[in-house]
Parts: C-alpha cells; sequence; structure tokens
C-alpha cells in the first residue's frame, strides 16, 4: 500500500530517511500508546511518515524526535480518534471517579517497591493503556520517550504547567492502579 | 507548602526539572510530610520500574518497509529473493569489534546500493539498534534468522583472526528486508551485508570509500556481499578475506 508521492527528488528522500527512520520504532510506540490497536498504529505512522516527508524543507527543528511526534499527534487526532477505542477525551471528559480519587489515596500503606521493580514491559503497558487520554499522552511522553517538560508542551500544544499537572494526575492513577492490582493479588 | 502545590512540584523534581530554590523546598516539605514522602517514593520507584521493563514497541517489518517503499528513491521490489541457508560447519574463531551485516539484495544498481548500504550501516550505529540477537555464538545468530528473511546470511565465527561476532539484526537497504551480521574489531563495527545475485560466478573483492566508510564487496556462490566499516582497507581487507577463507573451508 505505499502511496507514491509526487515530489521525486532521491537526495532530499535520502536525507529525510537517515533523519526520521531511526525514530520509526518511537513514532510506532507513542501510536501505540495513544491509539490502543496496533493496525490503527500502522495506518498513522504511514501517514506520520508522509506528512513528514512532504514538510521536511521547511523542518528546522526542534529536534526530530518531537517533531515527527507533534505529526504523529495531529494525525492521530485528525483521523483517527473517531475510530480509536477511546475518544480523545480531556480533563473534563474523565469519569467522576477518576477525578475525585486524592492522588495520596492509600499512601498509608507501606510502599512495596519490589513489586513495582518486577513490573515487566506487558504490565507496563496494560497499566499505562488504561489511564485517560492526556494523562495517557503526558506519561508516555515523559516516562517512555524521554522528552523534556518543554518538548511534551511543544508536542501537545499546552503549556508546561498543564504537562506537570497532567504528569501529577498520570502518576497518581497508575499508582492507584498498582497499589489495587497488588490488593488483588493477595 | 501545602501538599496540593507540592504534589505537582514532586513531578518536576522527580524529572530533574526543577529549580534548586523550589527543589529545597519541596525536599523540606516532603522531609515532614508522611504522605508526599510516601508519593516521592512511589513514583520515583514507578519511574524506574517502567524505564527497565521495555515497555516501548517495535515496529512490525512489513511498516518499515512500506516507509521505505514510499519514498521516492525506493523501488519497488521486482521479486523475492529467494537463497538457500548457508551451513557453516566448525566455529572458526575470535574476532574483536567490527559490524558484518549481511543484506539480500535483487539488482546491481552498484552506487545507490552502496550508498544505502552506508546509511544502513549508520542507523544502525545511531539509533542504539545495533543488534536484534545479541550472541557472540554462530549456532545462535543463524538460526535467529531463519523465518525472519528468505535466505539466512551466512554466520562464520571469526573470532580467532580478531574479529568477534557481537550478533545480527534485519536491517532494509533497497526497501528491502535484509540480514546483517554484526562484528567488532576494537572499536570498530562491520556490518556485512548478503544480497543474492543470478550470477553464480566469484568475483574479486573490490574496496570503494562512500562517504568515509569503506566498503568491500565480493560475490561467492550466488551472493553478493557488502563489508562496511570506518576500518583502514587493510583491516577490512583481512576480514574479508578470512571471511571468504573460512566459506570455502566450510565447503
Amino acid at each position: 500500500m505505499p502511496v507514491k508521492i509526487s515530489d521525486n527528488d532521491p537526495d532530499r528522500a535520502r536525507r529525510f530517511r537517515d533523519a526520521a527512520l531511526p525514530y520509526l520504532d518511537d513514532v510506532y510506540t507513542l501510536a501505540r500508546y495513544l491509539l490502543r490497536d496496533a493496525s490503527d498504529a500502522e495506518d498513522a505512522v504511514q501517514e506520520c511518515y508522509l506528512r513528514a516527508l512532504k514538510h521536511f524543507d521547511s523542518y528546522r527543528g526542534p529536534a526530530m524526535k518531537p517533531w515527527l511526534f507533534a505529526i504523529l499527534r495531529n494525525v492521530c487526532h485528525a483521523e483517527y480518534a473517531r475510530r480509536a477505542h477511546a475518544p480523545a477525551g480531556n480533563v473534563e471528559d474523565l469519569p467522576d471517579s477518576a477525578e475525585q480519587v486524592p492522588v495520596w489515596q492509600e499512601a498509608q500503606e507501606s510502599p512495596e517497591a519490589q513489586i513495582v521493580r518486577r513490573w515487566d514491559g506487558d504490565t507496563v503497558r496494560r497499566l499505562v493503556a488504561a489511564l485517560a487520554e492526556p494523562f495517557r499522552e503526558t506519561f508516555v511522553l515523559r516516562e517512555i520517550q524521554n522528552l523534556s517538560y518543554r518538548e511534551i508542551a511543544d508536542v501537545a500544544e499546552v503549556p508546561v504547567g498543564t504537562v506537570m499537572s497532567r504528569l501529577a494526575r498520570a502518576r497518581a492513577m497508575l499508582r492507584s492502579a498498582w497499589l489495587a492490582e497488588q490488593e488483588q493479588s493477595k | 507548602m501545602k501538599c496540593d502545590e507540592a504534589e505537582i512540584l514532586l513531578q518536576a523534581l522527580i524529572d530533574g526539572e526543577l529549580d534548586a530554590g523550589h527543589a529545597r523546598e519541596v525536599e523540606a516539605h516532603v522531609a515532614t510530610c508522611a504522605k508526599c514522602g510516601a508519593l516521592l517514593t512511589d513514583y520515583r520507584e514507578m519511574s524506574k520500574a517502567v524505564a527497565n521493563a521495555g515497555a516501548g514497541y517495535t515496529a512490525p517489518l512489513e511498516l518499515r518497509r512500506s516507509i521505505e517503499a514510499s519514498l521516492p528513491s525506493a523501488q519497488q521490489p521486482s521479486r523475492r529473493a529467494v537463497l538457500r541457508g548457508f551451513a557453516f560447519g566448525s566455529a572458526v574463531s575470535a574476532i574483536a569489534a567490527t559490524g558484518l551485516v549481511a543484506i539480500v539484495l535483487r539488482n546491481d544498481d552498484e552506487a545507490r546500493i552502496q550508498s544505502e548500504i552506508v546509511s544502513a550501516h549508520l542507523r544502525s550505529l545511531q539509533a542504539g539498534h545495533l543488534t536484534d540477537v545479541v550472541s557472540t555464538d554462530q549456532h545462535t545468530v543463524k538460526p535467529w534468522f531463519n523465518g525472519k528473511l528468505d535466505v539466512a546470511p551466512p554466520v562464520v565465527d571469526l573470532t580467532a583472526q580478531g574479529f568477534t561476532l557481537i550478533g545480527g539484526r534485519l536491517d532494509y537497504v533497497d526497501a528491502r528486508a535484509l540480514g546483517a551480521v554484526v562484528y567488532r574489531r576494537r572499536s570498530h563495527v562491520i556490518n556485512l551485508f548478503v544480497a543474492q545475485t543470478a550470477n553464480t560466478e566469484h568475483r574479486a573483492a573490490k574496496t570503494e570509500t562512500v562517504q568515509g566508510f569503506n566498503i568491500r564487496r565480493w560475490s561467492e556462490r550466488g551472493l553478493n556481499f557488502w563489508a562496511v566499516s570506518d576500518l583502514a582497507r587493510d583491516e577490512l581487507a583481512d576480514f574479508g578475506e578470512r571471511f571468504e577463507a573460512a566459506m570455502r573451508a566450510a565447503g
């Protein structure tokens, strides 16, 4: 299903390939977390690279990775949000329970760090995938993609303060989920 | 400092984004507040756990090929290369630091392919993706390719000759998935690309320099080989000669 684009400049294509393809796994990872569907993610990544190539001439930075992420995010929101299993939500759309749970809930329990350390990839994927969207996105950009707050703010088009509050909420929810899981396994 | 303020600033403390003044304030609060102290501990553990869990995904081969193929210079593969696997007998020996990549290609558009090979070599060094399977044992590396490629590239142990086998990976050249066998000599990586060719004649090795990298190319038994590295010409030649000798010895 490759789509030939009209611009037929092999040198430019080569420069683009060398600059952008090393991040394919990262872009695909973000797409998987944003869309939570392997085949939707593939379509989105394909579209992202086509758009990135089209706009490659106007690329002046910042770093290539956040630039690709911003494009991917637009692709996901514009074309896939309706098909995604969880539509793009915002803080107001959250279920009441997520809003009302105090972040320090169950903090009196002794933290069982050993359990956390044993988290494997599948557990992390499952728990992160369960987060509501703006928190999931922020968390993945920070903890899995290692972007700075400034880069996350640029990708998500929100102020840095919002990045911090979303991250706080994401970590609180993830911690609650983790504690709940420990509770169940007892 | 109130807990709700600390709860936000904790994030920046964990992520190393907080200025020194605020960091001191948050630390002072955490020291006296059990709730926030527990949060800080848990979040740090979580952060570590997520980083160590390998929660990323690997893009499917088909997706990578499809994107490569959509770029203007990439040509559509005309046919699937079907190559017989090579079985190499005894381990020859140990080598130190070169990356050798084996690639299966279908035509002889030499200059373009050489340039792509250098790109693949660079990608392997840049992306932290030098090897998909890490092993110094040829009997581990070779079977790893089975089922992933039409033909498994020959994997030869050259440790005794000073070239250490460090693993293999799938790579992409000319919009095709290829096997790469990675060797190391000192701190230098050698990638060897192996491609099917219709011509079964032996073609003697030729070395060229592309973008500052040396590429040694030869043909043997219906396969084209490209060894690429930043090694000096004579050392790359040494590698190529020993590899060819080992292949011949293996029959």
